[in-house]
């Protein structure tokens, strides 16, 4: 049935999608009709071959008394995510490097650092970070409900989708469509094929959490289903557009002027509260237990931790508007709440350390563990360094220099980037059966990218803090002492410090990619039977 | 008109005015939620679920 009405419906998409190539107003607007014809056509052909292949009845939820768990999607998307991570790093270091030497834009409209900045974003949260959190969450949610996951095409949809997404996203930057809104780039069209995966993916968490076997829904479960409500919530919010054609790719958002800065930022710092934070945290309340295997520290201050999480960073979007046309009040609110989320997040940091608590030796053999114990470290770094920056005074130095972009590294190499390289390490050999091929290479990868991330961003803030002072230096007679260009001079050697940390974060990740591969394909079974169908580890 | 525009004003304010406490007391009844002493039980076995094998 559900296979029936899916094909049908990718049939009647790609009919769509054909008519929107043959009669688009822009070039770009053809090509991504292009492609989501050739998708969906595609799609009819395996959802068909899938129907013909498989036994008449569907995977039964459970096996001798064992849930039988789905983890296809979850393979998927882990492998995605190390794709795009490599992808996205690589687009990162181009970037770092174009600003130290600005001559390797090449004078090309699609290799500019406007057209990359956003591809590099992208890439890094939403196609790393976000198949990441896709993966964990479907395998958590599975383990901890001991229930196989809703829907027999609905997870395939979710992954596939997404990843369509991404395509259609980061093509469009590199053809220059964007509607200009900071990490909520894609235009119109992507934003609504967006909303179905999505919508899609709250549903298939939700059916799966109905279905559980465990009376109680277990703490992580929590945060990724605030993960998904709420980016639904932020992205229905922030994106909604009016097309200039239904066949073009431009369209203008509905809000204006101060309302629209509002809407953006209440958007854009929940993005970073609930989908870098609150789903990592997610990773982090499973993993850092199963890895170490100690109990959660306290069980309580998790749920004080996710409630307090949840009433206070919805209100802190302001703080990144601080001295703008937005009310003064309003700017003292997100100020406010900003401060308050010093106790949640080092709450949380304290209870994922203390996790280890009986284990700490573990931190000496397994790197694995140590790549996750040092990214709660970052976290509690980087949710100190926010609320400071966030404080109006400091705002006024800090704001829009590099300390911005070193504290926003810290945060997303140190606590996101190593967290879901944990994550991946632990989950790749689970879902393959297999070893982990070298836990050496792993300790390299934890080195080279360790010291990467100090190098990126302690030149940040040295540059950010030099550039705020120069912005603001004086002379005895009240002129300006620096010109603009002489503040750009004076930043040259950091971004290339800040390029040669990105380049051993890169590295490390491809060490990675080359760990995990073997681990699939080359690695030894685990102690249980083996033989799952082989899928390249990127 | 005038009555039903003033009545909404109203109700919109007392929302407004009121959200603070309803949200305080809402956290403060988690809070006596997460260290209720009865709940320990639960919650020390809830600690555990990740390291269960099936």
């Amino acid at each position: 049935m559900g296979e029936a009405g899916l094909a049908l419906g990718f049939v009647v998409f790609a009919f769509v999608s054909f008519l929107g190539m043959a009669m688009g107003h822009d070039a770009a607007f053809s090509f991504h009709a292009a492609l989501a014809c050739a998708a969906s056509l595609i799609s009819v052909i395996v959802i068909c071959n899938r129907y013909l292949d498989r036994p008449a009845e569907l995977p039964p939820a459970e096996i001798g008394g064992r849930p039988n768990y789905n983890l296809g999607p979850i393979k998927f998307a882990s492998a995605m995510a190390m794709f795009w991570g490599i992808a996205g790093f690589t687009v990162g270091l181009i970037i770092a490097m174009q600003l130290a030497w600005p001559a390797l834009n090449f004078d090309l409209p699609w290799t500019t650092f406007g057209r990359l900045r956003p591809l590099h974003t992208s890439a890094v949260i939403f196609a790393f970070g976000g198949n990441v959190l896709i993966a964990t969450s479907f395998y958590v949610v599975q383990k901890t409900c001991r229930t196989r996951l809703a829907g027999d095409l609905a997870p395939w949809f979710v992954v596939v989708g997404y990843n369509f997404f991404i395509l259609i996203a980061g093509t469009g930057y590199l053809l220059g469509v964007t509607q200009s809104k900071e990490y909520a780039e894609p235009e119109w069209y992507a934003d609504f094929w967006l909303t179905i995966v999505w919508v899609t993916y709250l549903l298939v968490f939700l059916m799966t959490l109905v279905k559980r076997k465990e009376p109680h829904i277990f703490v992580a479960n929590w945060f990724y289903l605030a993960f998904i409500i709420t980016i639904a919530v932020l992205h229905l919010g922030n994106n909604p557009a009016l097309p200039v054609s239904f066949l073009g790719s431009k369209s203008y958002i509905a809000w204006g002027g101060v309302q629209d800065a509002m809407f953006q930022w209440w958007y854009g710092h929940n993005a970073v509260g609930f989908f870098l934070t609150a789903g990592f945290l997610a990773i982090m309340y499973y993993f850092i237990p199963k890895r170490a295997e100690r109990p959660v520290y306290s069980y309580r201050l998790s749920i004080i931790h996710f409630w307090a999480l949840i009433f206070l960073y919805i209100w802190a979007g302001p703080h990144h508007l601080h001295y703008t046309a937005l009310p003064d009040w309003a700017q003292t609110l997100g100020m406010t709440f900003s401060i308050m989320l010093w106790m949640p997040s080092w709450g949380g940091m304290i209870n994922g350390l203390m996790t280890l608590s009986g284990a700490w030796d573990k931190l000496r053999t397994d790197p694995v563990l140590r790549m996750m114990v040092v990214s709660v470290a970052f976290y509690g770094m980087s949710t100190f360094e926010g609320p400071m920056m966030s404080i109006k005074v400091v705002n006024s130095l800090s704001h829009y220099t590099d300390w911005t972009i070193g504290h926003v590294h810290s945060g997303a190499l140190g606590w996101v980037g190593f967290v879901s390289f944990g994550a991946l390490y632990c989950l790749i050999p689970w879902l393959w059966n297999r070893q982990l091929y070298s836990l050496k290479l792993v300790n390299w990868h934890f080195w080279i990218s360790t010291i990467g991330i100090v190098l990126y961003i302690s030149a940040m803030w040295v540059s950010g803090i030099l550039q705020g002072l120069m912005w603001r230096a004086y002379t005895s007679l009240g002129f300006l002492e620096y010109s603009f260009i002489e503040s750009v001079e004076a930043m040259h050697p950091f971004y290339i410090i800040r390029a040669a940390g990105g380049a051993l974060f890169l590295a490390g990740a491809l060490i990675m990619a080359f760990n995990l591969w073997m681990t699939v394909n080359a690695g030894r079974a685990s102690e249980t039977e083996g033989a799952a169908a082989l899928q390249p580890a990127e | 008109m005038k009555a039903i525009i003033q009545a909404e004003n109203f109700a919109s304010s007392l929302v407004g005015t009121l959200w603070t406490p309803i949200f305080v007391g809402i956290f403060v009844a988690i809070v006596v939620y997460a260290l209720w002493p009865r709940n320990k039980s639960l919650f020390d076995a809830a600690a555990r679920m990740p390291l269960r094998e099936d």
